[in-house]
Parts: structure tokens; C-alpha cells; sequence
């Protein structure tokens, strides 16, 4: 339940982000891959208990999921989730293109 | 307030960020790494199952090495210390992490040990993470390699059950071979099938503590890793010199 930690370590980089003329965060928008090892659903729960109480509280946390892809690190050829992890071209090791991110992507703030 | 028809809205300010959430985990990582790295120490983050035999590779690797002086532990537990008394009976310095309920090491955690460490002496440095196949694998801990302990008890599919654990591992070690001949029902084609299905460019070794089975290629493997470690970094000192010339 890693998930918690996460979510204290996204409230302090929001807080660490705003500026003393802020009254409040209106939306925090998160990107998480598939192949990040966290759960969406935990996160937002995570995120129901840890906001109480910050610059946080009343905002929305919307979380875009990233799906895993992976290609060719040699020639870049898209190589298919669910099969060897190899390039059917030219036998290369596949790499990770996307789907490990954890991000915090945009928040917007409500200035007085 | 909305400064523009003075409806009484406040004002929205988008801020874009793009910023990794665990940052700052990151970054006390890079630091254990530079720390490791510049004393010439090569760091194993030991990730796997509760039970996968993590512990008892250790005590092997201990006992392989003629000078067990070159070798140092952290063994993390939510709780006792019993890992890192095992360790230190088989000769290897070694300290407990108790993390109460965390389910897993950061690299906060990692520094602060680091701090009452002795590590004059230490090639190789093993950080024996929390038994468990799923947090681990998210927290950079400043090791130069991961390490996946998976004993063959644990069921063929395991990788396609775990992919995140598994698809960061540099080499699985696939413990308690010497059981095979008693297990019909577990075919080792069948984990290295689900391996490639998870892992690029998969490297296993069957090894097994209690007869020896490729222990000395464990052995062979972190040796390969640390001179190419060494190199590399002779390398980027000599050309980050030729670029200062």
C-alpha cells in the first residue's frame, strides 16, 4: 500500500509549487502508467484522506492512465504486449516507451 | 475575485508542472548512488516474495567470498532484526531497516542507515528490500542494479502476475532449484516463457543455497557488473577531463 506515500509526496509538490498569494488548489491533474506498480483506485482513496486539512482539500484529482508500450530499441518497431519482449524484425530487446510514469502533470490554483 | 466583469469567481491559474511525483526519492537516491559509486561499491537492490529464499542467497554469497569483509547488507522488515542477525553469522556487516508498516524501502530510509554504515572495505553493497512483489519496485533506492529472487514454489505464472517487479529486474535468481526433482507439476520452460513475456532481455539463474547450484555463477555475475561499473566510470572521469582540456 505504497499508495499513501505517493499521495503525501504529490501534496508536498503541490504545496512546494504554489505561491504565498494562493488561496486554494482547484484541480490536480496526475499521469500514472500502467506498468508504474500503482493503483489507481488506492490513490484516489489515499487521496480522500490526505487532503483534509491542506491547500488540497477541495481540489479534483484527475488521473490519466498511460498504457504500457514498448518498441524496438534498436529500430523502434512497435513490439506487442502479451509476446516475447523482442523485436520480430530484428531480434533486439524491446524497451519501455511509456507506461512507467508517475507525474504530476498541471494543477490550477484559485489566486484571490 | 474575477477581476474582469467582477462576478465574485475567484480566478483560475493554470500551472504546468510535469514534474515526477517522487522527486524527491529520486533525488535522495542519486545521492546513496554517488555515495556507493565513489567508494567503487556495486549495489544490489534483493527484491522478491516473503519466503523466495532472499536471505539465504546472502548467507551463500557471504560464505563464496574468501574475505566476506567486501561485502555489506541492509536487510528491511516491518519488523525484527532476525534477517540481519542471520547475515551477520554468515560474516556479512549488516543492519536491519525495521519499517513498521511500510511495505517497502525508499531511498530516505536507505540514506539514513547509510549514515551509521561502516563501508571501508565494501565492494559490494545488498539492500534485501521487503518481502513483496508489488511497492518495491517503484522506490529508485540508488542501487546500480535490481535483483528478483523467485523460488520455483512460487507458481509458473508469477511474472505475468507481477510485470512492473519484474520487467525492472537485471538478473531473476530462481531459488530452491534443488527442489525441482521433487516438483513434476513445475516446469522451468514454462517460468522462462513467462519471463520473456515480461522481461526484454531476460537473464535467470537457477541457483540454489542449500547445494550450491550456480551460486559461483552469481558470484561471476556481480564481479562482471562492478568492473563494468568501474569502467564506466573511469571512462566518463577521463572524458569529462578531455572535455575540460
Amino acid at each position: 500500500m505504497h499508495e499513501y506515500s505517493i499521495i503525501q509526496s504529490l501534496v508536498d509538490s503541490v504545496s512546494s509549487a504554489v505561491g504565498t498569494r494562493v488561496a486554494a488548489v482547484h484541480r490536480i491533474d496526475v499521469a500514472i502508467g500502467e506498468l508504474a506498480g500503482v493503483d489507481v483506485t488506492l490513490l484516489t482513496t489515499a487521496f480522500e484522506i490526505f487532503r483534509v486539512g491542506t491547500l488540497c482539500e477541495r481540489a479534483t484529482l484527475t488521473i490519466a492512465r498511460v498504457p504500457a508500450r514498448w518498441e524496438c530499441e534498436r529500430c523502434g518497431q512497435a513490439v506487442a504486449r502479451g509476446g516475447f519482449l523482442s523485436c520480430s524484425d530484428c531480434g533486439a530487446p524491446a524497451r519501455l516507451a511509456a507506461g512507467d510514469e508517475i507525474i504530476l502533470q498541471r494543477i490550477e490554483l484559485e489566486v484571490a | 475575485m474575477c477581476q474582469d466583469c467582477g462576478c465574485g469567481d475567484v480566478n483560475l491559474v493554470p500551472v504546468e508542472l510535469q514534474t515526477r511525483i517522487l522527486a524527491r526519492n529520486d533525488s535522495v537516491a542519486a545521492h546513496n548512488r554517488d555515495h556507493f559509486e565513489e567508494r567503487g561499491i556495486f549495489a544490489v537492490n534483493v527484491m522478491g516474495s516473503p519466503g523466495s529464499g532472499k536471505t539465504a542467497v546472502l548467507e551463500a554469497t557471504a560464505r563464496a567470498f574468501a574475505d566476506p569483509r567486501r561485502l555489506a547488507a541492509l536487510a528491511g522488515d516491518l519488523a525484527t532484526d532476525n534477517d540481519a542477525v542471520r547475515l551477520q553469522r554468515a560474516g556479512l556487516r549488516s543492519q536491519a531497516i525495521e519499517t513498521g508498516q511500510a511495505c517497502h524501502l525508499d531511498a530516505e530510509m536507505v540514506h539514513h542507515a547509510l549514515h551509521h554504515f561502516d563501508l571501508m572495505r565494501t565492494e559490494f553493497f545488498f539492500i534485501e528490500n521487503v518481502g513483496n512483489l508489488v511497492c518495491p519496485a517503484v522506490y529508485d533506492l540508488g542501487q546500480r542494479a535490481n535483483v528478483v529472487v523467485l523460488s520455483v514454489t512460487e507458481g509458473e505464472d508469477k511474472p505475468l502476475k507481477y510485470p512492473t517487479m519484474f520487467a525492472r529486474a537485471d538478473l531473476i535468481l530462481l531459488t530452491k532449484s534443488d527442489l525441482l526433482p521433487h516438483l513434476p507439476q513445475v516446469r522451468p520452460e514454462a517460468i522462462f516463457d513467462a519471463l520473456r513475456r515480461v522481461m526484454p532481455d531476460p537473464r535467470v539463474l537457477p541457483i540454489s543455497p542449500l547445494n550450491g547450484q550456480g551460486v559461483a555463477e552469481w558470484i561471476q555475475w556481480l564481479n562482471m557488473c562492478r568492473d563494468a561499473m568501474l569502467a564506466s566510470r573511469e571512462l566518463l572521469a577521463t572524458s569529462s577531463y578531455e572535455s575540460a582540456r
